[in-house]
């Protein structure tokens, strides 16, 4: 190693300051942006600047968080119009845009992995704070506000200052039924939602480096809600596996030089990090939450936990207001918890492996409550239909949708009505999140398949050992 | 943007933890237009109920912080998605500070672009601030930017603020015009990382 041993995340950032103020601030470059029908604000700042977009080769426009996911539903004439204003702010600008009916078209989390948009090595960045996603592969990737948008739009670059350096590290196996998502909430249930503030995460560890691509993405998409603007993995012959061939990612010769660049980033044997924590895999169980923020969770074979155990009182009276949003009781069994619907979608998970972990359980069964899939992109789409997944699905009672935020937000009119308590995919459990007055139950993709076919919150594992 | 040196004003106790963009702003107000002003939209699900009429039980709707200029919160403020939004909603209610251990990110960011402050205060002194009895009787509170404290009567705390966010308030700046004037920075980065990064752009 040389005298000045790096982590992956000074590599990546080294690599991208323009310039560096006395107080610290650096001008970095971006080498990609992407925007979605809420960057209207952004594109509004640059309008009454009668400003240039300074690199719209570096742009690429996503309709993901309005488009219509569920077929024959009445589109909202505000969500049409959002739509619609983002195909043309980008036609405007010379913006390559994967809009409503593109066959690329997708959630911009999803879609920019699969077509080789997010490469290793580069800064990313989108006014959506799940741009942590794109870590995955090894990029620099965050999220920015509208001012920032607006900013990048202008000039293609960001100020930052230097994040403090985190490893989370992850070691030993997981056991049947634990994925990705449940090594994401567990950190999150262990250490709580602030645990990464101000920092930027590089996740390590055997299980990390057992994980697929996939399940990278669903684990660095959660780094938001660890309070961490970015988590990232460090690239491998996974990440490049999954790369090769990607529509617009470099081909051939170019392919190979810059996969050897892309290996040298992983962060040298004796970088210093600011922080560093672990958690051993054999801890974890299928995890769900029972409250209204992420850190709100627990194994699914425990039970509701009691707020009166609680020796802080503003924690204390956080809890016992989560129950009371959510409708529980404390001591409650956590697979006693009836559920009015499911939810498979989102950035966190409506990847193919998420769409296929909870087919393999549906499989021949049925749901006993309404359900909706959403899958991520029009190619994941295209993929599950090839597989023959959609008719798992339909054959179980669910409504296959095509791709969007769909009912992680609910922008585009796809909520789940107040009052009503559904499994969910998804990566926040705030109070109203999928809706006013709803109540949302975060897992895997296969612990919402469970929950589906038993009515109720429900281990998969049950399930995986009656299959056998 | 304005800049920020003191702000004298009374502060409204919220108290909440882990108050979420979501919460500042639900998703279904994010479609208007700025020009029609967020400041109605603040809290909106908290502060109304259901039929849409004021709770009375609610802090923010207390008569005695009509006037607040700074918000009081436990930790992990602006947590959640990164809409700017839930800074609008502040700034356009008359909120130009808000104090918390902890903040999301990307919210302080957004806050120091929108000439808001985001001010760190340890966890026992906002503890001290939430139980002062002139605070809660609304009677104002000083941040000073330069000194980085918070006093209510006697008594004054300190607050935590990156250094460059500190610069960018106090002087209003505004972001674009600075980056502007690193041009040929920008320019002598992009022949030097194209040798480092020759597969840097997009195929197509
Ligand atoms: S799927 Fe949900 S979390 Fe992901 S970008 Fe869309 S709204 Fe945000």
């Amino acid at each position: 190693m040389g005298a000045n041993p790096q982590t992956i995340i000074d590599k990546l950032w080294d690599a991208h300051v323009i310039a560096t103020r006395d107080d610290g601030d650096c001008l970095l470059w971006v080498d990609r942006h992407f925007v979605h029908e809420g960057s209207h604000h952004g594109f509004g700042q640059v309008r009454e600047r009668s400003a240039m977009i300074a690199r719209p080769d570096l742009t690429f426009g996503t309709a993901d968080h309005y488009v219509a996911t569920r077929r024959g539903a009445i589109q909202d004439q505000d969500c049409v119009r959002m739509v619609r204003q983002l195909t043309q702010n980008c036609a405007e600008h010379g913006i390559v845009c994967f809009g409503d009916g593109d066959p690329s078209q997708g959630i911009a989390h999803v879609v920019a992995p699969e077509l080789g948009l997010t490469l290793p090595g580069l800064l990313i960045v989108c006014g959506d704070s799940h741009t942590s996603t794109h870590g995955a592969l090894g990029a620099y990737a965050f999220g920015i506000g509208a001012s920032e948008v607006a900013h990048v739009l202008m000039t293609q670059c960001v100020w930052q200052s230097r994040p403090r350096r985190m490893r989370v590290r992850i070691d030993g196996t997981t056991g049947p039924g634990v994925g990705a998502k449940d090594i994401a909430m567990a950190l999150i249930a262990k250490y709580g939602t602030g645990y990464a503030q101000g920092c930027a995460i590089e996740y390590t560890g055997a299980v990390v480096r057992a994980l697929s691509v996939e399940g990278r993405l669903t684990l660095c998409n959660l780094s938001i809600e660890s309070g961490s603007r970015l988590g990232l993995v460090a690239p491998d012959d996974k990440t490049i596996a999954y790369l090769r061939r990607a529509p617009y990612a470099p081909q051939g010769e170019a392919f190979a030089r810059a996969a050897q660049d892309w290996l040298a980033l992983a962060s040298d044997d004796d970088a210093h990090f600011d922080h560093e924590i672990s958690l051993d895999a054999a801890e974890i169980a299928p995890i769900v939450t029972w409250g209204v923020s992420p850190e709100q969770a627990a194994p699914i074979d425990s039970h509701v936990p009691d707020p009166a155990r609680l020796s802080d009182p503003a924690k204390a009276e956080a809890w016992r207001d989560a129950l009371e949003y959510m409708g529980l009781q404390a001591g409650q069994k956590i697979s006693d918890i009836r559920i009015d619907r499911a939810f498979i979608g989102s950035c966190t998970n409506s990847r193919i492996e998420d769409l296929r972990a909870a087919a393999a359980i549906l499989k021949d069964r049925k749901s006993r409550v309404p359900g909706l899939v959403s899958p991520g992109s029009r190619l994941v789409q295209q993929q599950a239909e090839g597989e023959g997944l959609d008719r798992i699905f339909i054959a179980a009672g669910f409504e296959w949708g095509g791709p969007g935020c769909s009912m992680c937000v609910g922008m585009n009119g796809d909520v789940v009505p107040a009052g009503e308590r559904c499994a969910s995919t998804t990566n926040r459990n705030f109070k109203g999140r999928q809706g006013k007055g709803s109540r949302t139950h975060l897992m895997s993709p296969s612990m919402v398949a469970a929950a589906a076919v038993a009515g109720r919150l429900c281990d998969v594992r049950e399930l995986m050992r009656e299959s056998v | 943007m304005v800049p920020f040196t003191i702000l004298t004003a009374p502060a409204c106790p919220l108290g909440l933890e882990n108050v979420d963009t979501d919460q500042l702003i639900p998703a279904r107000f994010m479609q208007t237009p700025r020009a029609q002003g967020y400041g109605g939209f603040l809290l909106h699900d908290l502060r109304r109920t259901e039929s849409g009429s004021m709770r009375v039980e609610f802090v923010l709707n207390d008569p005695r912080y009509a006037a607040a200029a700074v918000m009081i919160a436990r930790n992990n403020f602006g947590c959640g998605s990164s809409r700017e939004a839930a800074v609008y909603v502040l700034a356009d209610a008359g909120f130009r500070c808000v104090l918390a251990p902890g903040f999301g990110d990307i919210f302080t960011s957004n806050a120091i672009q929108n000439g808001l402050l985001p001010a760190r205060v340890a966890a026992c002194d906002i503890e001290s601030l939430l139980h002062d009895p002139s605070v809660l009787a609304g009677a104002p509170i000083t941040i000073d930017l330069m000194e980085q404290s918070v006093s209510s009567g006697d008594k004054t705390f300190a607050f935590d603020l990156r250094a460059d966010f500190r610069q960018r308030l106090l002087n209003g700046w505004d972001t674009v015009d600075m980056t502007r004037s690193y041009a040929k920075d920008i320019e002598a980065f992009l022949v030097r990382d194209l040798a480092a990064r020759p597969w840097r752009d997009p195929v197509r």
